[in-house]
């Protein structure tokens, strides 16, 4: 009985491939379990919608044939080693056309390495730090970089909360928070002055404890402290530097804008503020449109990594519709459709209007927005390159 | 700067009291069983959801105001969370005792009792985190600029309080003559009409009960619930209690104070980077010092 189980799984395993000319199949990269499991959610539920969207349609039309889509779901675990595994598992054995994600820049820098090395495009919604798409031309991003959020953190920071100092706690282990913190250190001292930054202290990612980090950050009596770390890890911080009676703001990055945010955090973030890729309250036009198709169908508001997903998504699926029509043939396909990504100038987002640049980095506003008394991330100011 | 180094004073024996409660747990199954019994750590996890379940429904279910939902929340999480251990001991260790094999293949199988804990919750939870509810209204006092808060104080309190319990327990009552018995010679305690395996069962009971009352403490104090946060505290709380000098009370005590001690005061003064480096290299200093750890007393392995 096994032999023939077997038997019968090495068959469906040969007969894969021969459908492949038949449906598109795209590779989806994401952090549906670890430290970050409502990223991957989000992503995977955008996707989803997509898919559904596009297939009822009778599927995206290439040349003058209907594909359906198919999409291919990998849990990267929120580990970089786990996304390398991933990558290489859609790239060989899915053997898909593109790949969406990792979200996170700690799973998406090394992922990206696989993925240019085996020549697939790969896109991620959500990784700001440079490295991912640097020298990489297999590589692009729906989302902005850090170099430009840092200085927006900083000048909106010294601007609202009239600041002269800052403090900055940051994930040692996490690539993009690491690196945020320091553009943003960089950034602030250039425009304040030297040693206008008070604290500068790290963490690992499994910490639960920030007490004694806080308790030096709160002993140099900073204007503010700089928190560019993941939603998980905010709630914590947050509450316990009001337990260590901070009451001054905080001010976030990207990272915060998960829609768990505030099942983690209550009422200790309202009032906060942080930089961001889109304001959900108050949206306009397709991003509203987006938003409430989606509220709809899995009950609560998308968060930033849900429309990049779909921003991301719809770019590589213009870039296979302009790719003019798929042979079958993997490595041809691929490789058309990386030619038909260097194309797209600039596309029409959810997220906002992107320009895309040599590297493979768009060009786009950020906003900055303040968690309300409801606990909705409203727009405060919109900051465009 | 008296501030600062008062406000980590407090922080260190918050964060040791967590450390301290787990080590216990490990150095009573030790003691009885010469077991290091590596799931502990995933049983304060489990703790910490059960806590999570029963606080929830007792606020949304029953509708109890949050100070009577603690008092219940405790005893009932303690007793719940003992229950699991017991049936671990039941479960996966005691057929592999009755068949008399060698201790590593039962380390091994705690292990992987301690892996099966975390995937069954991450299968039946799924990945998302658990957000514990308050209970306890906080307060924060800030006394010439250092703040502790009711919840803090409560924490410190109640580890300090079991120890003397547990104390009083293995020194005063028959039950803990009886566990320090069979730690001192396991085959001459059942010709003495003890039943060995109801001791266990007790001792058990007793470490992952604490470990139960250190998962709602910690649920309140740290109220984001994830299937991998026994993990690490676990193999840190069970260093502490080798530091202290496993199967002696009064070493997981002091030990788990101790690392907690170690890691905040080394965050304080030097970059929050070399927390585990300094930390851990301070441990193994004691234990090349005292490889026995503070209050062990070296013994011969009989058998």
């Amino acid at each position: 009985m096994t032999r023939l189980l077997a038997l019968a799984a090495a068959t469906l395993l040969l007969a894969l491939p021969a459908f492949a000319a038949e449906t598109i199949r795209i590779g989806f990269n994401i952090e549906l379990t670890g430290d970050i499991p409502k990223v991957g959610e989000s992503s995977k539920f955008a996707a989803e919608m997509l898919k559904a969207e596009i297939n009822a349609k009778g599927g995206l039309k290439v040349g003058s044939k209907a594909y359906p889509l198919e999409f291919v779901y990998e849990d990267n675990e929120a580990k970089a080693e786990s996304a390398v595994t991933a990558m290489l598992k859609l790239i060989e054995k899915d053997e898909v056309l593109a790949v969406i994600g990792p979200n996170s820049s700690k799973q998406a820098v090394p992922a990206g390495q696989v993925a240019d090395d085996n020549q697939t495009v790969m896109v991620s919604p959500w990784s700001t730090n440079p490295d991912t798409t640097k020298d990489r031309p297999w590589v692009y991003r729906a989302a902005f970089l850090d170099p430009f959020q840092g200085p927006v953190a900083v000048n909106f920071a010294v601007e609202q909360f009239k600041a002269k100092s800052a403090a900055v706690l940051y994930d040692l282990s996490n690539d993009y928070s690491k690196g945020l913190a320091e553009i943003f250190r960089d950034e602030f001292e250039k425009k304040m002055g030297k040693g206008s930054i008070k604290a500068f202290e790290s963490h690992g990612t499994k910490d639960q404890d920030f007490s004694a980090q806080l308790t030096k950050i709160i002993a140099a009596k900073p204007d503010f402290i700089f928190v560019p770390n993941n939603y998980n890890q905010v709630a914590l911080i947050v509450k316990q530097a009001h337990q260590l009676g901070w009451k001054k703001p905080f001010m976030g990055s990207d990272a915060w804008g998960s829609a768990e945010l505030m099942t983690l955090c209550g009422n200790d973030c309202k009032g906060l503020f942080f930089s961001t890729h889109y304001a959900a309250a108050g949206a306009k036009g397709a991003t509203r449109e987006f938003i409430e198709r989606y509220q709809k169908k899995y009950g609560y508001v998308p968060d930033d990594v849900a429309a990049l997903t779909w921003d991301a998504t719809r770019i590589v699926l213009q870039a296979i519709q302009e790719s003019g029509n798929l042979t079958g043939k993997l490595k041809a396909d691929r490789k058309a459709i990386r030619e038909a990504m260097d194309r797209i100038k600039s596309f029409d987002g959810i997220t906002g209007k992107m320009k895309f640049d040599a590297q493979g980095d768009p060009i786009k506003c950020a906003v900055v927005v303040k968690i309300n008394d409801k606990g909705e991330f409203e727009f405060t100011k919109s900051v465009c390159p | 700067m008296l501030a600062s180094l008062l406000q980590n004073l407090i922080n260190a024996l918050q964060w040791g009291s967590f450390y301290a409660l787990i080590a216990l747990g490990y150095t009573m199954v030790y003691g009885v069983l010469t077991l290091i019994n590596f799931a502990h750590g995933d049983v304060f996890m489990v703790g910490a959801y059960i806590a999570f379940f029963v606080a929830s429904f007792l606020l949304a279910a029953v509708g109890l105001p949050g100070w009577a939902a603690l008092v219940l929340a405790i005893p009932l999480t303690m007793l719940l969370t003992s229950l699991v251990g017991v049936s671990l001991e039941r479960i996966a260790y005691r057929p592999l005792r009755r068949k008399g094999v060698d201790r590593l293949y039962v380390v091994i199988t705690a292990l992987m009792c301690g892996l099966i804990l975390e995937h069954a919750n991450l299968a039946t939870f799924g990945a998302s985190r658990k957000a514990f509810p308050t209970l306890l209204d906080e307060q924060v006092y800030t006394v010439a600029g250092v703040s502790v808060t009711n919840l803090k104080l409560a924490v410190i309190a109640t580890a300090l309080l079991v120890f003397l319990v547990l104390q009083r327990i293995v020194t005063k009552t028959r039950i803990g003559m009886a566990m320090r018995a069979i730690a001192c010679d396991r085959f001459a305690v059942p010709l003495m009409g003890i039943s060995v395996d109801t001791v266990i069962v007790a001792t058990f009971a007793l470490g992952s009960g604490l470990a139960g009352l250190a998962g709602l403490l910690f649920a309140m104090s740290y109220p984001i619930l994830e299937p991998y946060m026994g993990a690490l505290i676990g193999w840190k709380a069970f260093i502490a209690a080798v530091v202290g000098g496993i199967g002696d009370i009064r070493g997981a005590f002091l030990g788990g104070f101790l690392l907690g001690a170690v890691e905040i005061m080394v965050v304080a003064f030097f970059p929050s980077t070399f927390r585990d480096l300094i930390a851990f290299s301070v441990l193994m200093l004691i234990l090349v010092w005292k490889p026995t750890g503070l209050f062990g007393v070296a013994r011969t392995t009989k058998i």
